[in-house]
């Protein structure tokens, strides 16, 4: 059986074996040998986070239930929603492209958010649900596939590409795709999952005894 | 450079890659599970080399067709065009906005191929156990890191175009074939970044300075 060690932390790029020492608030420990940054000393790391999550959210919803632009062209036009431009990709025998669209850009942010709000919830009144762990790992595993900010920059490029020759109708979920990039990364900044791991070690000394 | 201390493995301890708590780990312990997370403990990741080798060839045999396929057709009352991810970016250049020219070449044409090509090198410089360049070797791991996600871009924009510009008889755009090759390429050259350990690049280093 694995026999852990209270103060030793080893770098997760070049595994340095390092001692940890407490951090000045908003600071970060960085490697002396390859300078990957270690952890973090965050302020109120939870209540932010709780409430960019729950912002993120809720601009989730909006930004998929709207239309993201619409076209027209004398007359005739087509507005599409996120949902529908995977679901029409999908009639045109383009599943596989559709559904990498549809993993990347609404089920991994949608699932990443769903996790983040089932560790922050209880967190902020200072318990965990079970399974926390598992949950900390399905998030480490899923984090590079949700790629919101890159939906963003498609979203740009095919304006940009369409605007030559349609008149271009703005919708609401593109401002709502902007807003949730911006506050995406501020989650992504203000998330310290050492927090969750100190929780965890509480709770677990305290049902050890 | 030179190794400035002792590495966890070295001493027999062992970093879980979930929850980070270092524990100390019998060499030949393969079921050792993390005491706090319950994640199974590798002192480096099992068979990193091999699975990153694997992707990186399918990335490389299907990074062929991503580049000579069609990746969109375009069809309006007055033209209709066949485009290639390099065409379509050709013709961003020529009739269009050559600042969003600039930025689908990068996403779209720079950062796959660097990708290959700097996943093949620190492949083969593990393999051979170089000490060379650790700094530069360790940046361009990062760099890969980092920017391989915004090759997914062209993705994205074949998606929105397709389903938008459905008006007919006036103009439509279908998705091509390229497309499937091109999104595989961009999927298999994440998964091989994800399975390459960095802490081989400096075990030659460690082992130089703790023999
Ligand atoms: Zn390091």
């Amino acid at each position: 059986m694995p026999e852990p060690h209270k103060t030793l932390i080893a770098c997760h790029e070049c595994d340095l074996l390092l001692r940890e020492i407490p951090l000045p608030q908003g600071k970060a420990a960085c490697c002396c040998c390859c300078g990957a940054t270690l952890y973090r000393n965050l302020p109120d790391s939870i209540n932010r986070s709780l409430a960019l999550t729950v912002a993120a959210a809720i601009l989730y919803l909006i930004a998929n239930s709207f239309p993201i632009l619409g076209i027209n062209l004398q007359g005739n036009g087509n507005a599409v929603t996120l949902l529908q431009a995977v679901h029409d990709l999908w009639n045109q025998d383009m599943p596989l492209v559709s559904s990498l669209t549809f993993i990347t850009a609404i089920l991994v942010p949608a699932l990443e958010l769903c996790l983040m709000l089932y560790l922050l919830l209880p967190l902020y009144r200072g318990h965990l649900l079970p399974g926390t762990s598992q949950v900390m790992r399905l998030l480490q595993t899923i984090k590079p596939w949700g790629m919101v900010e890159v939906f963003m920059l498609g979203i740009l490029v095919s304006l940009v590409k369409l605007v030559q020759d349609f008149k271009i109708i703005p919708g609401v979920a593109l401002w709502s795709f902007g807003g949730l990039t911006l506050l995406l990364a501020a989650l992504a900044s203000s998330f310290n999952p050492r927090d969750v791991w100190m929780h965890l070690d509480i709770k677990q000394r305290r049902e050890g005894l | 450079m030179e190794w400035p201390g002792r590495s966890a493995a070295g001493q027999g301890f062992c970093a879980c890659h979930v929850c980070g708590l270092v524990s100390r780990l019998e060499q030949d312990d393969l079921a050792a599970r993390c005491p706090r997370c319950n994640t199974r403990l590798h002192f480096r990741r099992p068979d990193s080399l091999h699975r990153c080798w694997a992707f990186l060839i399918a990335a490389y045999i299907l990074y062929i067709p991503a580049n000579l396929m069609i990746m969109m057709e375009t069809g309006t009352l007055i033209s209709y065009r066949k485009d290639t991810i390099l065409s379509g970016v050709i013709h961003l250049w020529h009739n269009g906005n050559p600042g969003i020219a600039v930025i689908v070449f990068i996403a779209s044409i720079l950062v796959p191929l660097f990708k290959l090509v700097v996943l093949t090198l620190l492949l083969v410089s593990v393999r051979r156990g170089s000490t060379w360049g650790i700094k530069h070797r360790i940046l361009l791991y990062r760099i890969v890191e980092l920017v391989g996600r915004w090759s997914m871009l062209d993705i994205f924009v074949v998606t929105l175009l397709a389903a938008l510009v459905q008006i007919q008889s006036f103009a439509t755009v279908r998705a091509g074939s390229g497309a499937i090759a091109f999104g595989a390429v961009v999927v298999l050259t994440m998964f091989a970044a994800m399975e390459f350990d960095p802490r081989l690049m400096w075990d030659p280093l460690r082992k130089e300075r703790e023999l």
